[in-house]
């Protein structure tokens, strides 16, 4: 049986992926941000998934304004980096576990989450810089030491899913999961944020206070922050901020006990606090 | 009767909500067939040509030849969608950010440095002062 031994909460800022792709990480405005995934690289190292399950949302590059999935599962065999304007990122493609992903898929609909089902489709920063931050550089000739399976969830047009729906589906995900006849250890990833506010007069919006609370509550009090309503993300966390959302799903397949192994918040990485942490079940 | 929207009193904001996303559907499609390089050749080197195969309305029109960058939001425009257009100017999220908030490139990314913008007294729109908040 497969199961889910931990998950990973990490933004997914794209200047991380440039810093990365071309060589600035040790520079005095970098180095705060790499040096709180250093515990975390070696973290994955042992952990050493079969399978990343990872939630993320696409930045209009799948999916343009002609068609906004909220939940889109990645059912591909591949998924290449895209081109989102500036070249595609240097990094492996994405390979799926494509039976586990059809197994999920089919799972999660029959659990009443009606996905949309991608047999194509391209990843942007959303997913590759959480993979670059937790793995380190890979360049294009390597591999990812994990297949990917790839959760799209809309936080560009408002309203996201609810937190409470997400919560849940992450639930969803751990029974689909460990319902797939194979022995294989998955860690789920809930990527993006943490405060952040890209548009208008109030851009650059940081909420620390705030950032670290979700923190606190996502580890003690799950289900209560699942409650929050999207006005105080908007609010408190900056409109971008909302993407914390996701973080929802990655707690909801995790045990209600879980343990905090590592955490790392930083700001700014360029409009952005960085949030990160790694919670380990208890049970498996 | 549209939906009451609780998000209305957040300063500084503009929700990127339904109604929006369909006020600003073609202005949008604009914005983001420009993630690639031969659209971006064809738009720099005729912006009105290229303009004239997105029915958006003349208001848009104008605000995209103007790169009136907070107007653009204001008329069903959404950040990651503009973004491409700024990217295409060689003008990236933070210089953007300068720009929308009047601060500057070089104020701005000080203000992110020394920890953001405060949400203090940015909460909601009645404790809120644009001139003290740059």
């Amino acid at each position: 049986m497969a199961r889910i031994t931990a998950g990973v909460g990490c933004s997914h800022v794209p200047a991380i992926g440039v810093a990365m792709d071309t060589g600035h990480t040790e520079d005095d405005y970098w180095k705060p941000c790499f040096a709180g995934f250093e515990k975390s690289r070696e973290w994955m190292k042992k952990a050493n998934p079969d399978v990343v399950f990872l939630v993320y949302n696409d930045h209009c590059t799948a999916f343009d304004a002609s068609c906004i999935p909220t939940f889109a599962l990645g059912c591909a065999a591949e998924f290449k980096p895209a081109d989102e304007g500036w070249g595609p990122r240097p990094v492996p493609v994405v390979k799926n576990h494509q039976k586990m992903a059809s197994h999920v898929a089919q799972s999660l609909i029959l659990d009443e989450f009606d996905l949309t089902i991608m047999n194509e489709m391209e990843v942007d920063h959303g997913l590759t810089v959480p993979l670059s931050v937790m793995y380190g550089q890979h360049g294009i000739e390597d591999e990812w030491p994990a297949q990917v399976i790839p959760l799209a969830v809309n936080v560009v047009q408002y309203p996201a899913p609810t937190g409470n729906r997400c919560y849940n589906l992450g639930k969803a995900i751990r029974r689909a999961i460990e319902s797939y006849d194979e022995d294989l250890n998955v860690v789920i990833f809930g990527t993006g944020g943490m405060s952040h506010q890209l548009q208008y007069k109030r851009a650059g919006l940081i909420n620390k206070e705030w950032d670290i609370a979700f923190l606190d509550r996502l580890t003690s009090d799950p289900v209560g922050l699942s409650q929050m309503p999207h006005v105080e993300y908007l609010r408190e966390a900056g409109s971008e901020g909302v993407e914390m959302v996701m973080w929802h799903i990655m707690r909801g397949a995790l045990d209600e006990d879980v343990t905090e192994v590592h955490r790392h918040y930083h700001v700014p990485a360029s409009n952005t606090a960085v949030g990160h942490i790694i919670l380990e079940n208890t049970t498996s | 009767m549209g939906m009451k929207k609780d998000y209305d009193d957040i300063p500084g904001t503009i929700v990127f909500d339904a109604d929006r996303g369909r006020e600003g559907y073609h202005l949008n499609q604009f914005c983001i067939s420009l993630r690639l390089q031969k659209n971006r050749d064809v738009f720099n080197a005729n912006e009105e040509a290229y303009l004239d195969k997105y029915p958006m309305t003349a208001e848009q029109r104008q605000t995209v030849l103007d790169r009136d960058w907070n107007r653009l939001l204001e008329i069903g425009g959404n950040i990651y969608y503009t973004s491409k257009l700024a990217a295409n100017d060689g003008i990236n999220f933070q210089q953007l950010a300068g720009l929308m908030t009047g601060m500057g490139n070089e104020a701005y990314r000080k203000m992110m440095v020394e920890g953001g913008r405060s949400p203090e007294g940015a909460r909601y729109l009645d404790e809120w002062d644009e001139k003290e908040q740059n």
